[in-house]
């Protein structure tokens, strides 16, 4: 009964071809994307580091598997995704503490995110994978 | 005035607080382990497995993975929450859900405690 008086004081609007997301609610959407590609992927990184971990052989396996392109690429992905949950998770601490909530303060935070996340994944992925 | 209508007991607090603890948690683990990566430059198996057999590191690794899927079973439940309609559907996928991060949880013990 709650459930339904909720519904009703709803308006939507879902035709998403229509929607023009501001660059927070691009951020809000990867964080999401990001976060539930990292889960997906959790079997593959576990086996990752329980491989580089096991044996000298094991090891130079890994460093096979990861000199892979194509699994250079997905990497590079996912240590993107891993910088932008962290950089947006932090801004999302911050807006709980009620810093930046203002419109053009949350707008450049989220510049901020994307520009920090994506210089990070550049650094990291030159060190680690190339 | 605020005419909330408010459902079950305690609201999502605790997953809120959880969310976020667990968040912070891995934030730190995740700026630490950057900042031994980059001091000790592990370029053999040796150096690699060194830092986790170190005891401080092998217990925040821990402490990350536990976080981690703690952190990713309130994300992931939150969104069968969002998208999955039919209440059993959803239920089987929360139960996968909880069921495969447990075994994950097992599965980074036996990782961590091996080496």
């Amino acid at each position: 009964m709650a459930e339904m008086a909720i519904k009703k004081r709803r308006p939507k609007n879902l035709d998403l071809p229509t929607i023009r997301l501001p660059l927070p609610g691009i951020l809000s959407i990867i964080h999401r994307v990001s976060g539930a590609a990292l889960f997906l992927l959790l079997p593959f990184l576990l086996w990752l580091l329980q491989s580089s971990l096991t044996s000298p052989e094991t090891f130079a396996g890994v460093r096979d598997v990861v000199g892979h392109p194509l699994v250079r690429i997905v990497l590079l992905g996912l240590i993107w995704f891993y910088m932008h949950h962290f950089c947006a998770g932090i801004r999302y601490l911050l807006l709980d503490l009620h810093k930046g909530v203002e419109l053009e303060a949350a707008r450049l935070s989220s510049k901020i995110v994307f520009v920090v996340s994506i210089a990070l994944t550049l650094i990291i992925g030159a060190k680690v994978l190339w | 005035m605020v005419n909330r209508i408010l459902v079950g007991a305690h609201y999502g607090l605790k997953d809120w607080v959880i969310q976020r603890a667990t968040a912070i948690v891995m934030a730190v683990y995740t700026v630490v382990f950057l900042v031994v990566v980059g001091a000790v430059g592990p370029d053999s198996f040796e150096a690699w497995r060194g830092i986790f057999a170190n005891g401080f590191m092998r217990f925040a690794t821990f402490l990350f993975f536990v976080s981690l899927f703690y952190h990713a079973w309130i994300g992931v439940r939150d969104i069968w929450m969002d998208y999955i309609k039919p209440d059993g559907l959803r239920l089987l996928m929360m139960i996968a859900t909880a069921a495969v991060l447990v075994g994950y949880a097992g599965w980074a013990v036996q990782i961590l405690w091996r080496i």
